[in-house]
């Protein structure tokens, strides 16, 4: 059928759909739909660097500007993943330099990014604006001086949560001092000290600079000449928070933070000295993101701040904030949307501080809007949870940590597994949950009934048999991503539920029941399915028997096949053999 | 038997055990303490009698720590144990200034260390002298009576009580003077 209108408007059209999934349906409709699509594509998003190759993204999307990529599984973060086990971002930069010239954006979550790959970057990619590297890890300061010296029209720098070796050069003062398009920085994560003076004049230099996140490093009795040259600023990240109590000092840094009147986020506070804390005072009104997960200070402290701030949208803060400030929370901040509660002393035997369920039963009384929680505790009841599913029915993430695994109901004994029943029967919207404490298979039977919309599940020494893991995959719909450690799930439930994998991003297991017979029945089974075990004892795969259980299990959908970069110890279920590569 | 799968290479891995590899000491039981066959599930597996696990509650202080939990960002357990409550460190030295109200005929001494902010010092003080001080504003300082708390800091000059906050005021004090009258009006005048 010849279509009326030329490509040209078609592709005007695409360009009002911004979400992947539209994109990707577009695509689906007729072949010169696909083909409009792919040349106007400016954006893509890979999941799993490893379920798609560089080639294939750049042979179907020849035009891209910005590209999103993540790599090593959540539980990376947990150091559940051996080190060298990959995510590398070299064979992506390589392919990216020759046929991406004009690259504007790369986004990277847990991946591996080395120096080279960042002097490739510098120099391939004219027009490179915005470089965000969460969680990554593999360069160090070297790197970031290419980039500093070579992006002339980069507009954002962000290294959250990476880990950065320190070459001990001025990397910062690489940017040339004709280089003033600085937007958004973010060297939070950075060990080593920065050169103060190159810093206070690069944000001198840079008037559109509205994102400011510095490293511990930068002292506080100095910050203050840095924000009176950034009164534009938006978010601002601290470094440590504390100096010798000098009048001065705090007068010049409450002037400073008062001609900040666009700041809505604050973060930063390593080291906080609680009477530098009123300084900030001027800005609350109009804080929407406070990040105080840092301060080691008392309640009292942290309620007077928190409360100061009316419109606060997100707080993240340590479980010093205890149950009374979190009350006082839940009266004052009445626009939170999400909360993250961290632990002072996860590793204590006894509790260190007054925090229990009853802080998160008030905020989720007080907080009408409140969607999204991570909340670390050391006792939970069933009813407590019931009351907060009842309150809350809009909770789009819910994370609850109870600190001791298998942990009853504290009040019955029981286990938790009526509580989250209630949170995924009331949570019609519930799209991500991490589990904890004593739960049977039971809670899987409600989670696969009723949590329908939910794409990330994370659970950790739960369940008894199987039909819990089974419940899950044959209920939940809507799974994307699912994440179990130490749970007695195993062969029956996976080989019964094969096909679902296919529809989900990926499935890691350690520590649970899964046996090599198992994985390689699988791994012959879905060829779509790149099934990768997991081994560190140094053994080779012909040695083990099928009824071994695995160390490790991930299992992920891919169209590049077995990926060809894996470690000894990661072994590909593919073929009859299942030989590593 | 093939249980003897061996793990990493340590003590724990030459030990005779049933249980699931990668687990700490406790042993990875499910409440009844077996597997069951699948089709014994399928009439409902809430646990009624009070069969449960072992309470992890009463396990000795000291246990195995488990490799990745409670899941926390290592970058997160490095920030907080290299400054567990540092800043909580709280002044237990005493701290005593010398007291002197206009006309009259001595001084006192006062301990600021027990004092949590202006509010208990100036009842402390109105206490002492059996006096009161008047509300306190930045614009006016203490307006509605003729006293105004003074105080000289590290720099020797003669400050209003009140201005800046409590912990800051209590380390740069050196000592404390009630004002009265005209000299009173005049300091607050001048603000």
């Amino acid at each position: 059928m010849a279509f009326p209108f030329p490509d040209e408007v078609l592709e005007h059209v695409f360009s009002f759909l911004h979400s992947d999934r539209d994109r990707n349906a577009v695509s689906l409709v007729c072949k010169s739909w696909y083909e409009i699509d792919r040349w106007s594509r400016r954006r893509v998003f890979v999941g799993n660097c490893y379920a798609v190759s560089p080639r294939a993204v750049l042979r179907r999307f020849p035009e891209v500007r910005s590209i999103e990529i993540k790599g090593k599984p959540h539980f990376a973060d947990f150091d559940l993943v051996p080190e060298g086990w990959g995510g590398y971002f070299f064979p992506w930069t390589a392919s990216m330099a020759v046929s991406y010239p004009w690259l504007e954006e790369i986004r990277l979550k847990r991946m591996v990014v080395t120096d080279a790959c960042l002097e490739l970057i510098a120099k391939s990619f004219k027009n490179f604006k915005v470089l965000v590297l969460s969680s990554c890890e593999g360069f160090s300061t070297d790197g970031l001086a290419a980039i500093a010296a070579n992006c002339r029209n980069l507009r954002e720098l962000d290294l959250r949560e990476s880990e950065v070796e320190d070459s001990s050069g001025h990397w910062l003062s690489h940017f040339p001092d004709t280089y003033t398009s600085l937007e958004s920085l973010n060297i939070s994560c950075l060990l080593s000290e920065v050169s103060f003076s190159a810093l206070e004049r690069l944000v001198g230099r840079c008037p559109r600079l509205r994102s400011l996140r510095l490293n511990r490093g930068v002292p506080l009795d100095r910050i203050a000449s840095l924000l009176r040259r950034t009164p534009q600023l938006v978010e601002l990240g601290t470094g440590a928070y504390s100096a010798d109590l000098t009048p001065d000092v705090f007068s010049s840094l409450s002037g400073a933070f008062s001609g900040l009147k666009e700041l809505r986020s604050l973060s930063g506070f390593w080291d906080v000295v609680p009477a530098y804390l009123p300084a900030v005072y001027s800005v609350c009104s109009g804080i929407t993101t406070l990040n105080l997960s840092y301060a080691t200070i008392q309640s009292t402290d942290l309620i007077k701040l928190v409360c100061e701030c009316h419109n606060l949208q997100k707080l993240w803060v340590l479980d010093y904030i205890e149950d009374s400030g979190l009350e006082a929370v839940a009266a004052s901040c009445k626009e939170l949307r999400e909360l993250r509660v961290f632990p002072s002393g996860p590793f204590e035997a006894e509790p260190n501080v007054a925090l229990t369920e009853q802080g998160l039963v008030s905020v989720s009384e007080g907080c009408p809007k409140l969607e999204s929680v991570l909340y670390f505790c050391r006792r939970m009841s069933n009813a407590a949870l019931c009351t907060i599913a009842c309150n809350r029915p809009n909770f789009t993430r819910f994370r609850l940590c109870i600190i001791e695994p298998r942990k009853p109901d504290y009040l019955t004994l029981q286990p938790l597994d009526v509580g989250f029943g209630a949170i995924v029967k009331h949570c019609k919207g519930l799209r991500r949950l991490s589990l904890s404490g004593l739960l049977t298979d039971r809670v899987f039977e409600l989670i696969g009934t009723h949590a329908k919309k939910l794409e990330m599940l994370s659970i950790a020494f739960a369940g008894e048999s199987d039909l819990g893991l089974h419940h899950v995959l044959s209920g939940c719909e809507s799974l994307r991503k699912l994440e179990i450690r130490d749970c007695p799930f195993g062969d029956k439930a996976l080989i019964a539920n094969a096909e679902k994998l296919e529809t989900m991003r990926s499935l890691w297991m350690s520590s649970c029941s899964v046996s090599f017979g198992a994985c390689r029945l699988l791994g012959q089974r879905m060829p779509r399915l790149n099934v990768e075990v997991i081994d560190e004892s140094g053994e080779r795969p012909e040695t083990r028997p099928e009824s071994c259980p695995v160390e490790k299990l991930y299992v992920y959908r891919s169209v590049a096949g077995p990926r060809l970069d894996m470690p000894d110890y990661v072994w590909s279920m593919e073929n009859e053999s299942s030989v590593p590569i | 038997m093939d249980m003897l799968c061996h793990r990493n290479i340590d003590l724990e891995a030459t030990e005779l055990r049933l249980g699931l590899p990668g687990t700490s000491e406790r042993p990875i039981t499910t409440p009844r303490g077996n597997k069951r066959p699948l089709d014994d599930f399928m009439e409902g597996s809430s646990t009624e009698d009070g069969d449960h696990l072992e309470c992890p509650s009463a396990a000795p202080p000291s246990k195995a720590q488990i490799v990745g939990w409670p899941p926390i960002r290592s970058y997160r357990k490095n920030s907080l144990q290299q400054k567990k409550l540092g800043n909580q460190a709280e002044t237990t030295t005493r701290v005593y200034v010398k007291v002197s109200m206009d006309g009259a005929p001595y001084l006192r001494k006062m301990d600021l260390s027990i004092y949590k902010g202006y509010r208990q010092l100036l009842i402390a003080l109105e206490d002492m002298f059996k006096f009161t001080i008047g509300e306190y504003s930045e614009r006016e300082g203490y307006k509605g009576s003729e006293y105004a708390p003074t105080y000289e800091d590290k720099d020797g000059d003669w400050m209003l009580v009140g201005d800046v906050p409590w912990e800051m005021f209590a380390c740069s004090c050196k000592r404390l003077r009630i004002m009265k009258g005209s000299e009173a009006r005049g300091l607050t005048c001048c603000l």
